[in-house]
């Protein structure tokens, strides 16, 4: 019969030893070499919109890569959903929408009226620009609105 | 209550209990805003509502945690709790910070990251208080007269807990790595650290409802705990799959987050063995249902409807849906918010004197709640895989299919309504049995 001696080792020893393998794994998938975001093209007015889209907390609504609000649109390929909506303007519906005065209200929900700047405005869409070309390992084409298969990542 | 400075737990506990009620109340606005009343959106929109119900949640259950641990350590450590009034001072630098968090929410000031909205210069004030927080116990613990397994792995729990809030401090450029950190802290809480905290207060709750031996019981625990870091570190990877890290995840994370629901049913039947084994004379009882109802709860929440969308083949249909809240809803209940209520079952009689543990009114909020949430997570189960399969498969517009499901809002709003009529007699309960007296210190438990 296991021993209380025993209990603890396997405790001790299998955390440790998972610890240091999801370590190991965390080095190998943030490497260089592994980086599936283009993290090359993150640029300064790309940051901006990061942090216009984490001072709004627009996650508290929306989802981004699948994570947030689950109250509004999943906004990963907004850039090409509304692009098909809206004949290849969807970086000026975008921009639009954030920066009208009045509330924004599709199907009745509301959205609150953010009126930015045109500035601030470019960023955010810069930021869904850049968020859209990530390899999501196929997740990407779940929530793209092209068929499945017509685009890559 | 053996010693005079365990009275601390009952304001905790009491703090921790009137957090709840305000995550009620918000998480009732957002009902109704996803069944299409929100007429609140001028004060309170939605991401308001969101970011206060789930900060609620995080700072009233560590108040718990917090409250059990002052409790438990000094009759574990059997000694006094080094300072009391530095617990005192612990406890109003937990409520300045909750209370500012939460009125900053509703003025646009948060850092805008799902469960890390307490903005950074209020961060840094959560260092502080759980720096000295875990200064009293550990301190407490090392000059005590004994350092038992129950009271190391709840202190480590808490350490590690403490430890993990700092990857959620770093600011990333990069919205991946911003992502993958965040889960540093929410995973390794919710599926790691937070599990130990569990199994610790389950394991003293144990010893001291069913009277089996500390050394069967303990022993056990390091199982549990052991089963839970061999599933629940590599089982970070369930959230990494689709974030845009590479594809190794997908296989680390199928495998281990599928062995996550192991360490749960490993709780479930050593909570329920430990019982049958017990000698059932502890007049508690209820107690003893909220201790075992916790156990038995969280493998169904937290194991069983976690596995439900664990595999990559599944998650990258639900990822991002409803069906997360599902999961999300039970688990908590199950696994930490049933652990607080268990202990502050247990401990009220204790430090207040009064032996109201046979009341119908206690029986009935625990039914009332539990079947309330069930109800509720019932709702955002057919909900979301409505949602995934009109929306994910059908490529159905996001706001026609959320208008579609509004019904299942009207369902979860009802039992809603059962959960929040239990937790209501849970806390008529509770301030019924007062405040608590130093002549309690004579009466056996």
């Amino acid at each position: 019969m296991l021993s209380k001696k025993q209990a603890r080792a396997f405790f001790l020893g299998g955390t440790l030893v998972t610890f240091l393998i999801f370590i190991g794994l965390t080095i190998y998938s943030l490497s260089p070499a592994q980086d599936q975001s283009h993290s090359e093209n993150i640029t300064a007015s790309v940051i901006k919109g990061k942090k216009i889209w984490e001072k709004n907390n627009c996650m508290g609504c929306h989802t981004l890569l699948g994570e947030g609000g689950y109250y509004a649109p999943e906004l990963t390929k907004v850039v090409d959903r509304l692009n098909q909506r809206y004949d290849g303007n969807g970086e000026a519906a975008i921009k639009s929408i954030l920066m009208s005065k009045g509330p924004w209200q599709p199907h009745g929900r509301k959205m609150v009226a953010y009126g930015m700047t045109d500035a601030e405005a470019s960023d955010v869409v810069a930021f869904f620009k850049w968020i859209g070309k990530i390899d999501l390992n196929g997740f990407g084409t779940v929530v793209s609105p092209l068929a499945k298969g017509k685009i890559k990542n | 209550m053996k010693y005079k400075s365990q009275k601390v737990a009952y304001w905790f506990f009491a703090f921790s209990m009137l957090l709840l009620v305000l995550q009620i109340v918000y998480g009732f606005i957002m009902g109704f805003a996803h069944a299409g009343y929100d007429g609140l959106h001028s004060i309170i929109p939605f991401n308001t509502a969101k970011a206060v119900h789930l900060n609620l949640l995080v700072v009233w259950l560590l108040s718990g945690f917090m409250g059990a641990a002052y409790y438990i350590i000094p009759e574990e450590a059997q000694r006094e709790l080094v300072s009391v009034k530095l617990a005192y001072v612990q406890l109003i630098s937990l409520a300045v910070v909750a209370v500012a968090a939460i009125i900053g929410f509703h003025f646009n000031i948060w850092e805008g990251r799902k469960f890390l909205e307490i903005p950074r210069p209020l961060d840094y004030l959560v260092v502080v208080n759980v720096l000295l927080f875990m200064a009293l116990i550990l301190i407490t613990l090392f000059k005590g007269k004994r350092k038992t397994t129950t009271a190391l792995v709840l202190s480590m729990g808490l350490l590690f807990a403490a430890l993990l809030y700092l990857p959620g401090m770093i600011f990333f450029d990069s919205q991946v790595l911003d992502s993958f950190f965040r889960w540093w802290v929410v995973h390794l809480w919710v599926e790691g650290v937070w599990e130990l905290i569990m199994g610790g207060i389950l394991s003293f709750l144990l010893i001291k409802l069913t009277g089996v031996d500390r050394e069967v019981i303990e022993k056990w625990l390091y199982v549990i705990v052991g089963l839970t870091f061999l599933s629940g570190i590599l089982g970070t990877g369930h959230h990494y799959y689709y974030i845009g890290v590479n594809k190794i995840w997908l296989i680390v994370g199928g495998i281990f987050s599928a062995l996550e629901p192991l360490a749960f049913l490993a709780m479930a039947l050593f909570a329920v063995n430990m019982y049958r084994k017990g000698e059932k004379k502890h007049p508690n009882k209820i107690a003893l249902y909220w201790t075992l109802g916790a156990a038995i709860v969280s493998f169904v929440g937290a194991g069983l409807l976690g596995f439900a969308h664990t595999l990559p083949q599944t998650n990258i249909y639900t990822h991002g849906t409803l069906v997360t809240a599902m999961h999300a809803h039970l688990a908590f209940w199950g696994a930490y918010a049933m652990i607080v209520f268990a202990i502050i079952s247990y401990t009220l009689p204790n430090m207040t004197g009064r032996k109201l543990y046979d009341s119908t009114r206690g029986r009935i909020a625990f039914w009332l709640s539990n079947i309330g949430m069930i109800g509720m997570t019932v709702a955002f189960g057919v909900a979301g895989v409505v949602q995934v399969y009109l929306e994910r498969i059908m490529k159905m517009d996001f706001m026609v299919v959320q208008k579609q499901i509004e019904i299942h809002f009207i369902v979860l709003i009802i039992c809603a309504t059962f959960f929040a009529t239990g937790i209501i007699l849970f806390l008529i309960d509770f301030i019924k049995y007062g405040t608590p007296t130093d002549e309690a210190l004579e009466i056996k438990e």
